[in-house]
């Protein structure tokens, strides 16, 4: 159903917060989404020409470098990039078939492959290239938020998130419910300054993004103990040290 | 955006079909239509089978075309769902409007005149749901406009004013339709232009430092994409003809689907005869041909924010 | 939609069935199944993606893998797992991957093979290998590569009689190793980590990816949320250089200079720890100034060969090790046998206090400038002392005092092979050493802690062996070792090197770990001398390996006058389609990770933390689907053909049933084997008597074994007696004696004194030079060598690699998902220089050393030291190796650029190597850049040959669906 549905007092939305003063932008979270989900709720996530030239393959999850400024205040900038599970998701609305929804109970944004017809409208209507299209099964995929996860009981309770959050080896990455002010998540959010991606499109992110902390040069003040008459090596002579 | 073959066959031909049934509607309700009880039924067979033709080729572009069926349901919120239910509400009365017709042994009746106007108006609003998909898709500012609502219904006017006015000339060697074709092709030919010049002056809202988030920095360029090799979205989001490729189809865009057409127009309509079919067979061909060209570009030139992740411009 | 038939579907066993169709048109309802079953199996093991040693829970469903992930209860790894590791289930569904024995029927590099049954191979093997042991076993050369068995190999090739072992060390990071083994009892590499928990300021040199790859990143982390200021002093701005707090883009080879400056900082501004100094290191110790004489620069010793200290208190020269008494460490003083001596401590302050070091001097050479060198120099000081890290811990140090608390100088080091990938890399490896233990920062709280079985003493093993190589006989040591001078150097009585890769000879008198990337070359050259067999193992040196490929492939296919190979014969284990399997004799095809028991032993590279010993297994995790075994299965059945001794039993029987069976039985000295844990009867750790049950009980622990020594035993390992008397008694050191670090080393200045002309063993005169040079027995910093022998402004850019942290050098081109990430590399390079060059990116240029040239293209950033152009290590592939298609990017638009390195030096006479130890100078490499003219094929050059498929490959898919658990989900009405 591709009406966005209202969320119910105290519905959760559930997203993720990536934190880009840590991410080395190691690929882990990519790798591990892969795995997880190929034999996942959304499986397969098939790969062509896997052993040829212009491999390509269905990842919910990609790691970009970029780099911003110049000089000294210049920064590399590892930088994921899954669905945002956006709280006016297009890619919902566009989709002919009800085969792109929003659920109601925590915000989480999937595709019905059963019934999607593969249009791919919903990969136009996404400004953040977050759908990705099975070219091989003719239906589009996503980020599922690893809902096969999230409350899956035959995982303990610790390992109720998402993989490429389990997996991040510099615990950039945050799961939790950021329509909660009080969750973890929105706290850091508020903390750090996290932002959303192109807020000008009026999509409405949950997923945030905590950005680079500012780079103070800690200025020490030069210790006074420079040399005095006769050489810096007669302070030493007398010292008396024990050992 | 990858301009697909597919996606370009339905968009004009349907265009031109449901652009061609608006003018049998309308001027059958207006009692213009040429005379003769074969001749709307004609018209809007030929109408529908080019619609039908585009719609089919729309299913060419699905990942599941059997699941087709499944592209109604959605219309209280996607355009393209409520495109199909619009297309397929339109042959209604259309099929109607060719059955009033020929009862009433082409002649203006009430119910020719109810029918025409119904087409005309279903027509017309299966192109606008059309032209929809495109303009409500924001992250492609070429399409998210308020230009692409009428180039798309005064194209489909132009167009299947063009295919009407071949039927006409053909059935009766003359056609006051021919004047209406005239005119829809000089409006869409601006409303052409204008987009032209809106893509080429305005740029997107969105940048690499919006996109990113890391405009407070400084500058951001992309450094390494995530991925060595093309993938899904940019080959298919990604794509863009390069400029000066793009200047010369849009001569051929402009040449072949208004300007030629007008002017082959008008010659059939001066002219009778052989020549003036000749004349009229060619303005509908090109004028088809044109807007294969122009809709090739619409897509080729679009630009998706999803490239200002790759360092591309959007 | 076009489906192929091409299409992989592994793991989709079961059938899927489609739901009804008819269900809620308008308002469609997806059941989410929410808590699907994962797996029916759960096998933990070690993972095996790259040698970091993770812990990892393998989820297998019918079988088939479904998902491997992090072992949360796992020392190293904590749960989490990299990208590698992530993608381990595409290794093990790999296309490349050998299947059977292969016997080399077409000429070497043609690819012809015939495949043959594992006795033939077998027969074969013990055939070539036989002969060799009956005649001169040194004419086997075995050297291994990336491999975590060198216990079992190195003991294998002591049994067999050859000198000639190795493994890959001598390229890798030997620098860092030795010059750690030598200067702290333990080393950055893989001996020692940051105090991740506690520092509050990490200085970090030339990491990209390291060993330590999860920890390093987990580490790094907690640093940040902990609020620590992270400095990464590299020429290349990516991955933690990223992340770092400061950046300092310094120019490749110029580290030893940057910290000597910093030393120099410290020393003007008198913020150095002396207390540390004269009670752990050899700051103290009394050096006779003896110029011209056999005796100068050495320790001064009494009778016991104790070294002495000039005691302020007596007067006099006494045990250095003295409790309590009060070392001078300045002043010249006489001896009693009228000699005089100097405290090492003066010789250093001296030494750097020195307007060289000055950091105005360093600046230019560094491109740091030297306001930078002086601030970081405040800051580290600041935070070492007016920041100490105290712990409320007593501890007794080996003096038999106690301590109430533990004070910490929380400033943590951490470096690789940006230091050690350079001929000055040794001299530099020591600096950081003596920049850390100027300020106390040697495992205290905060800053720099040994990994067990680390510290060790000073030196931590005997000398290396070569002499007493007998036909049919084992050798009397181990072939590698740590030499004390040099009358440990393995030369023949005419001064030739006695080992094939002239290791521990004049050309690296300090290569503890061998020197595999001269091997072919010397083999093929006949130099030293010549030998009947190389048998490599799991090292590619056909290609990524080698320092340059062309030279490998001339050595590997070189033939005599007669027309046969001059390396007659080539064994090589491999598991995948590499292309170093095309260049040998006969291939023996090894397991995947996930197929076979391995062992990560304290006797070679362990998991050890500083918290205390751990060690690890791998077991089999899915059954073989193909005719190859285990590498060390293979090893040590070979062993038994051969009749080594150890390997058969009294009656000639073999001693081992297979590589697990000797993981438990196998005793290396008495009640120490491959496995530390689960000992006797279950309850030894350390030492203990083989137990039958022994690996059971790993695999009831998740695949590992740790032990934690008490708090008090945590830091200050060195000189800490509860430590050490631990460590003695689990076997892990010899003796409980306090470990003095050393500012000054002895050894080197015996090597030094040889090439002033003293004692019987002295360098050829065209090497003393260099060998003066480079033995300074306190750290020193020379310009990278290949440098000054070559005209700088003919090649004005420093070329260096860096690892990939989604690729592990040449294994992950066959993996379906972690070539997608990596296909193809560029040659990165500084907009500015870039824009003078009138390059833009994505251009094709010729790189182009004094040796090689390289057709590739650029990619323009910013952070990047402005003469540094860099790329990612082991991309490129040859084409038509590793089962890809010939056209692949590997092939067509990735490079290697170890085609522009050369393993000689200018002239051809020396190894392109650190003059001390040996380790291969990679990123000494300089080159210049031109811009390719327009009508050049796109496509990167060199281009060797494609190589020809192995027989009876599969074919790889078009279309890969991997799904370990098809779906079950439903469709639902709603309505
Ligand atoms: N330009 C440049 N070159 C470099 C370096 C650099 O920094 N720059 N680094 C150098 C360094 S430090 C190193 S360590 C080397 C590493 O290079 P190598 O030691 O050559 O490592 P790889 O090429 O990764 O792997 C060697 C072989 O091991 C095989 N292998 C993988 N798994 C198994 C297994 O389970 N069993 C067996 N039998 N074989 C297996 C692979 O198929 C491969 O052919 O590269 C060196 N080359
Ligand atoms: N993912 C992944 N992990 C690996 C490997 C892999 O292939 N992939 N390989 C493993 C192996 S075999 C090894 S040896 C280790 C090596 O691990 P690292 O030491 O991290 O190896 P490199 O990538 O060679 O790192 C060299 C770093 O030093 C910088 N550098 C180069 N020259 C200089 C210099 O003169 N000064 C300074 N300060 N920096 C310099 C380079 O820019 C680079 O960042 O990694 C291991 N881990
Ligand atoms: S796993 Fe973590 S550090 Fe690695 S790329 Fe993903 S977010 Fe960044
Ligand atoms: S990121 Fe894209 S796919 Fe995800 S919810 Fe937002 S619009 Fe939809
Ligand atoms: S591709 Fe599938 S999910 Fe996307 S809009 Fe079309 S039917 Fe909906
Ligand atoms: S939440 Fe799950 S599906 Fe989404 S990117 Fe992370 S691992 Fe992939
Ligand atoms: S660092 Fe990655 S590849 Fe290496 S052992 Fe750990 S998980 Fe495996
Ligand atoms: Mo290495």
């Amino acid at each position: 159903m591709t009406e966005i549905p209202t969320p119910l007092p105290g519905a959760k939305k559930l997203g993720l917060v990536i934190d880009l003063d840590t991410c080395v932008g190691c690929h882990a979270c990519a790798t591990n989404c892969k795995e997880w989900n190929t034999s996942g709720h959304s499986a397969p996530l098939p790969d062509t020409q896997p052993y040829a030239a212009r491999p390509d393959g269905v990842w919910f999850n990609r790691i970009h470098s970029y780099e911003a400024g110049e000089g000294d205040a210049g920064r590399t900038i590892h930088f994921p990039r899954s669905c945002l599970h956006c709280e006016k998701p297009a890619c919902v609305e566009v989709c002919p078939t009800g085969a792109s929804y929003k659920r109601a109970e925590d915000g989480i944004v999937l595709v019905n492959a059963e019934i999607c017809i593969g249009c791919q409208l919903c990969a136009w209507a996404c400004p953040y290239g977050a759908r990705e299209f099975d070219e091989d099964d003719g239906v589009m995929k996503k980020c599922t938020l690893c809902i096969d996860r999230i409350y899956n009981e035959n995982l303990p309770e610790s390992g109720r998130i998402p993989a490429c959050v389990a997996t991040c080896p510099t615990q950039a990455r945050h799961f939790g419910d950021l329509g909660d002010p009080e969750s973890q998540v929105s706290q850091l959010v508020a903390e750090r300054g996290g932002y959303a991606l192109m807020p000008e499109m009026g999509y409405q992110p949950v997923n945030r993004y905590l950005p680079p902390r500012r780079r103070g040069r800690a200025a020490v003040p030069e210790a006074a103990h420079a040399a005095g008459e006769g050489g810096l090596l007669r302070r030493w002579i007398d010292r008396a040290l024990s050992r | 955006m990858k301009p697909s073959l597919s996606i370009i066959a339905f968009t004009t031909l349907s265009g031109a079909g449901f652009g061609m049934l608006a003018w049998t509607g309308l001027l059958a309700a207006c009692g213009l239509l040429p005379a003769g009880a074969w001749f709307g039924v004609i018209a809007v067979v030929v109408a529908l089978v080019l619609a039908s033709a585009g719609l089919f080729a729309s299913t060419l572009h699905l990942g599941h075309p059997e699941r087709a069926w499944r592209a109604f349901s959605q219309w209280r919120t996607s355009w393209l769902s409520r495109e199909g239910v619009a297309s397929l509400v339109t042959f209604a009365p259309g099929l109607g409007l060719a059955l009033a017709w020929w009862l009433a042994g082409g002649a203006w009746s009430v119910a020719v005149a109810v029918l025409g106007v119904l087409s005309f108006a279903a027509a017309l609003v299966t192109v606008a749901c059309t032209a929809m998909i495109y303009a409500s898709i924001k992250p492609v500012r070429q399409w998210h406009n308020r230009l692409v609502l009428p180039l798309y219904l005064l194209n489909a006017l132009a167009s299947g004013g063009a295919c009407l006015a071949l039927v006409a000339v053909l059935w009766s060697g003359a056609a006051g339709v021919g004047w209406a074709a005239i005119a829809a092709g000089f409006a869409a030919l601006l409303v052409k232009l204008g987009h032209w010049r809106h893509i080429d002056t305005t740029s997107g809202r969105s940048t690499i430092e919006s996109a990113t988030g890391l405009g407070a920095i400084g500058r951001v360029r992309a450094l390494d994409p995530p991925h060595t090799e093309e993938n899904y979205l940019l080959r298919e989001l990604g794509f863009r003809v390069g400029r000066r490729h793009a200047g010369a189809l849009r001569v051929v865009a402009l040449g072949c689907a208004y300007v030629a057409p007008i002017l082959l127009l008008a010659a059939a309509l001066l002219l009778a005869g052989i020549p003036a079919a000749a004349c009229a067979a060619a303005a509908a061909v090109l004028a088809l041909a044109g807007l294969f060209v122009e809709r090739w570009l619409f897509f080729a030139e679009a630009t998706h924010t999803v490239v200002l992740y790759y360092g591309r411009a959007a | 939609m076009q489906k192929t038939s091409d299409r992989a579907e592994p793991g989709s066993s079961r059938p899927v069935t489609p739901p009804p169709v008819t269900q809620g048109y308008f308002r469609p309802r997806e059941r989410v199944a929410l808590s699907p079953e994962i797996s029916d199996t759960i096998k933990t093991s070690t993972c095996y993606m790259c040698a970091c040693r993770c812990g990892i829970r393998v989820h297998l469903k019918d079988g088939v893998i479904r998902y491997i992930e992090g072992n949360p209860d796992h020392p190293v790894n904590r749960g989490v797992l990299c990208g590698k590791g992530s993608a381990g289930i595409m290794q093990q569904y790999s296309p490349a991957k050998l299947r059977k024995p292969l016997l080399r029927t077409g000429p070497r590099g043609s690819g012809e093979f015939r495949e043959i049954e594992w006795e033939e191979a077998l027969g074969i093997a013990t055939g070539w290998l036989s002969a060799i042991r009956a005649r001169d076993p040194k004419r086997l050369a075995f050297f291994t590569g990336r491999d975590q068995s060198q216990s079992l190999t190195s003991w294998w090739a002591k049994q067999f009689g050859t000198p000639n072992f190795a493994a890959h060390g001598g390229f890798c990071s030997v620098n860092m190793a030795a010059a750690g083994l030598y200067t702290l009892g333990g080393s950055f590499w893989e001996f020692g980590e940051p105090d991740w928990d506690r520092a509050k300021y990490l200085l970090m040199f030339g990491v990209a990816e390291d060993h330590d790859s999860n920890p390093i990143k987990l580490g790094i982390a907690n640093l940040r949320r902990r609020g620590a200021k992270f400095v990464s002093v590299n020429p290349v701005r990516t991955g933690y250089s990223a992340i770092a707090d400061e950046w300092v883009g310094i120019r490749p080879g110029t580290d030893g200079l940057f910290v000597l400056a910093l030393v120099h900082e410290l020393l003007r501004t008198d913020r150095v720890d002396l207390d540390f100094l004269v009670r752990y290191t050899n700051a103290h110790w009394l050096v006779r100034h003896a110029p011209g004489t056999d005796a100068h620069g050495l320790f001064v010793r009494d009778a016991d060969g104790r070294p002495l200290a000039w005691d302020r208190v007596q007067g006099a020269a006494i045990d250095a090790a003295t409790p309590e008494m009060q070392p001078a460490i300045v002043g010249e003083f006489l001896l009693a046998d009228g000699g005089r001596a100097i405290p090492v401590f003066q010789l250093m302050a001296e030494r750097y206090l020195g307007g060289e070091y000055a950091p105005e001097n360093a600046a230019d050479r560094c491109g740091v400038s030297a306001e930078t060198i002086r601030r970081i120099a405040a800051e580290i000081a600041s935070v070492a002392f007016d920041q100490p890290l105290v712990l409320d811990q007593e501890w007794t140090d080996t003096s038999g005092r106690r301590h109430a608390q533990m004070i910490g100088r929380p400033v943590a080091m951490h470096a690789m092979r940006g230091i050690s990938a350079h001929s000055n890399g040794f001299q530099t490896c020591r600096a950081i050493h003596l920049l850390q233990l100027l300020l106390g920062a040697v495992d205290t709280p905060g800053s720099w802690r040994y990994k067990s079985p680390y510290p060790k003493p000073i030196l931590p093993g005997p000398p290396p062996v070569a002499r007493g190589c007998t036909p049919n006989r084992e050798m009397p040591g181990m072939a590698l070792g740590f030499p004390r001078g040099p009358e440990d150097l393995l030369l023949d009585d005419d001064g030739r090197p006695l080992r094939i890769d002239r290791a521990f000879s004049w050309d690296a008198p300090i290569a503890a770990h061998g020197m595999l990337h001269m091997v072919l070359g010397n083999a093929a050259a006949g130099d030293p001398y010549p030998i009947d067999t190389l048998f490599l193992y799991m090292s590619n040196m056909g290609w990524n390996s080698s320092m340059n490929p062309g030279e490998a492939e001339a050595a590997l296919t070189a033939k005599d006058t007669g027309g046969e190979y001059r390396i007659p014969h080539v064994i090589y284990s491999d598991a995948y389609a590499s292309e170093t399997v095309a260049f040998a004799d006969l291939v023996l095809p090894d397991t995947t990770y996930l197929e076979r028991w391995d062992c990560i032993s304290l006797l070679d590279r362990p998991i050890g933390s500083p918290e205390g010993p751990a060690d690890a297994i791998r077991q089999p995790v899915v059954p073989l689907d193909r005719d190859v075994r285990p590498f060390q299965d293979v090893l040590i059945d070979l062993g038994a053909r051969l009749g080594l001794p150890g390997f058969v039993a009294e009656d000639g029987s073999p001693r081992y049933r297979d590589y697990p069976d000797y993981m438990t039985r196998h005793e290396r000295t008495p009640g120490i084997g491959p496995l530390a844990g689960w000992r006797g009867n279950g309850d030894a750790a350390g030492k203990g008597a083989p137990n039958p049950d022994q690996l059971a009980r790993y695999v009831d622990n998740g695949c590992f074994w740790q032990h934690h020594h008490p708090p008090e035993a945590l830091y200050f390992k060195h000189a800490n007696a509860a430590y050490l008397a631990e460590a003695h008694r689990m076997g892990l050191i010899p003796n409980t004696a306090q470990i003095v670090m050393q500012l000054y080393s002895e050894p080197l200045q015996r090597f030094r004194l040889a090439a002033d002309g003293h004692g019987p063993i002295q360098p050829p005169e065209d090497r003393r030079a260099a060998i003066r040079a480079a033995f300074d027995p306190l750290p020193a910093w020379y310009p990278p060598r290949e440098q000054t022998m070559i005209e700088a402004a003919a090649y004005p850019l420093h070329a260096i690699t860096q690892r990939p942290m989604a690729m592990y050098h040449a294994w992950h081109s066959q993996n379906a998902w972690l070539r997608q990430i990596h296909a193809a590399n560029r040659l990165y390079l500084a907009r500015r220089t870039g824009a003078a060059l009138g390059l833009a990116d994505d251009d094709w240029v010729w790189a182009i050393s004094r040796t090689g040239r390289v057709r590739c293209q650029v990619r323009l950033m910013e952070g990047v030291q402005p003469d540094t152009v860099w790329t990612w290590n082991g991309i490129g592939k040859r084409s038509g190796a590793w089962a890809l298609a010939k056209d692949a990017p590997e092939a067509r638009q990735g490079f290697l650029l170890n085609h522009l390195i050369s393993s000689q030096l200018p002239g051809g006479e020396m190894s392109n190597s650190d003059p001390v130890t040996g380790q291969a100078a990679w990123y000494d490499l300089r080159i210049r850049i031109e811009k390719a003219a327009a009508n050049e094929t796109a496509e990167t050059a060199p281009q060797p040959p494609a190589l020809v498929p192995l027989p009876d490959m599969p074919r790889p898919p078009k279309i890969l669906r991997f799904n370990a658990s098809p779906p079950a989900r439903e469709m639902r009405s709603a309505e």
